[in-house]
């Protein structure tokens, strides 16, 4: 995968990645995810997204070449790569907070290292690719465990811990009514996490009726289409009593939709980080003293959002980047229980060589599209 | 004194440790040989132990990449030229394309061959619209051309 531009991907040949640094290692990638905040830089909102780069944040694949200083993994194994590239040492994932590496991204301070994912998430080419280089080899990198299937772990490399943290960061209690705004696949897994931590009731909100009506049957929740109800904060303070939701997410992020305002300065002009219709609903939907857990993914400038009612209803803002490494043990589990079925949120498994279909096919939502892959040549 | 050590707004996402008090003095991987340009956040000390080798900064975006990192992540300075920069690289690839002997194939890149199986009259819409908005712009052009021509023949 080699980006051009905004809206202009294709694929090419490019050096087969080597190993830099001791404790790098080279893998075969054999499955490979687009992941909805790859849009965002598809379409051109992440700055210091620059030509020739490949994207790819959720991978897996094989072993095929180790670093010195690498002692867990071997040459063979099979192993799901989560999306953060974390050292290990430094204070931030010495605490598990893996998402927040301060050794894996020289260009910003503020946010880890991501593969694929811009020069402001540290220039690494990513995995939608036949090989890629994976730097702290013992600490990412998990081999897969025998019995689960590929494509169930494939998603445990962002869609799955990150919808299950933005359920965990909301610190749901028993009989709490959580809010999702977003039924993509990071929305459709909070919405089915929430029932994990003890939801009363779930609430999704989006505009395409296809993935209503799936969130509805996969997380067995409610799900409504903001568009036809005309004021969505004003339905929702209606529907839990006039109180607001115990929590809301944001599981949308700068490519929100609902807001003429927001889509033109934010999506539009780049007058913002993106779009926070959803972040505005959120704030503006949950009761006084409720959290608000943020996963969709936003640019590193401005929002505009009422930060006034977050002072005036006292609420708790949590977010993050999921941090993979600190819940895949608790989500290999799930998953391995049957409690997770992430690989029913798949609808379309499509060659490398037509990845240009492929992102156009899941940023304009064509032929119903929830969550698509890619599948290298060695895996066909 | 008064301080709750349950009160951790940020658990369980942090297994607070005390480690923030020791600052940056923790043991460091070794560090990645630099041998490309990489440009560094001046809200760091130094670059990370390991960086990405994905496209060095190059010609005029490049330029306007070194400027913006002059400034802090805080800073507009910093983001709004990264974006111009972003757009000007967009440009340098189709240069270095056609200088390669490469002729991008736009609408195999932005995917419109999957529109043709899922989106067809989308396709023929879009392709009617910006036919329209090229002809209006080809149409001004030779117009004003065509005034220019007439004011330089009669004054």
């Amino acid at each position: 995968m080699n980006f051009r531009g905004p809206f202009r991907v294709r694929a090419s040949e490019k050096p087969d990645p080597v190993i830099l640094h001791p404790e790098d290692a080279i893998i075969k990638v054999t499955k490979s995810c687009i992941c909805g905040s790859d849009l965002h830089l598809y379409h051109g909102e992440v700055p210091d997204t620059r030509v020739g780069m490949t994207f790819g944040h959720e991978f897996m694949g094989e072993v095929v070449d180790i670093g010195s200083g690498v002692h867990k993994l071997k040459v063979g194994d099979t192993v799901l790569v989560p999306f953060n590239i974390a050292c290990g040492k430094c204070a931030f994932c010495k605490q598990e907070l893996y998402g927040n590496c301060h050794e894996s991204n020289p260009q910003a301070s503020a946010v880890g290292g991501i593969f694929g994912y811009s020069h402001t998430a540290g220039g690494f080419d990513g995995g939608q690719a036949e090989y890629v280089r994976v730097p702290y080899a013992d600490v990412g990198p998990t081999v897969i465990p025998e019995g689960m299937d590929p494509e169930d772990a494939l998603l445990l490399t962002d869609v799955v811990p990150t919808g299950y943290q933005a359920a965990e960061m909301g610190g749901i209690k028993k009989g709490d009514t959580v809010v999702v705004f977003g039924a993509g696949p990071v929305g459709i897994m909070a919405a089915k996490c929430a029932w994990l931590f003890g939801a009363a009731r779930v609430i999704v909100i989006d505009h395409l009726e296809y993935r209503l009506e799936f969130v509805r049957n996969y997380a067995n929740c409610e799900a409504y289409n903001f568009e036809s109800l005309g004021d969505p904060v004003l339905f929702l303070k209606k529907t839990t009593d006039w109180f607001g939701a115990d929590v809301c997410i944001d599981a949308v992020g700068g490519d929100a939709a609902g807001s003429a305002l927001q889509t033109i300065t934010g999506r539009k002009l780049l007058l913002q980080a993106g779009s926070a219709t959803a972040l505005h609903w959120a704030i503006n939907s949950v009761k006084k003293g409720g959290i608000v857990s943020v996963v969709g993914v936003y640019g590193p400038t401005d929002n505009l959002i009422p930060i006034g009612n977050v002072v005036n209803k006292g609420i708790t803002i949590r977010a993050n980047q999921a941090s993979v490494k600190r819940l895949l043990p608790r989500l290999i589990d799930h998953v391995m229980a049957g409690r997770l079925d992430p690989k029913a949120m798949i609808t379309h498994r499509i060659p490398l060589e037509e990845v240009a279909d492929a992102y156009h096919i899941f940023s304009a939502k064509l032929d119903n599209c929830i969550k698509p892959i890619l599948i290298m040549p060695s895996a066909r | 004194m008064d301080a709750d050590p349950e009160n951790e707004p940020t658990y369980p996402m942090k297994n607070y440790t005390g480690d923030d008090h020791k600052r940056l003095n923790w043991e460091r991987p070794s560090q990645q040989e630099e041998n490309i340009e990489i440009l560094k956040s001046n809200e760091r000390p130094s670059i990370s132990a390991v960086f990405g080798t994905a496209s060095p900064p190059s010609g005029l975006s490049g330029m306007i990449r070194r400027q913006a990192f002059k400034y802090s992540e805080s800073s507009y300075a910093h983001w709004l030229p990264l974006l111009l920069a972003d757009r000007i690289n967009v440009v340098e690839g189709v240069i270095q394309d056609l200088t390669e002997g490469t002729i991008p194939n736009i609408f195999v890149e932005k995917g419109w061959k999957s529109d043709l199986k899922y989106n067809r009259k989308g396709l023929v819409k879009r392709v009617l619209i910006q036919t329209a908005v090229l002809g209006v712009v080809v149409l001004c052009l030779t117009q004003k051309n065509k005034r220019k021509g007439f004011s330089k023949f009669f004054f």
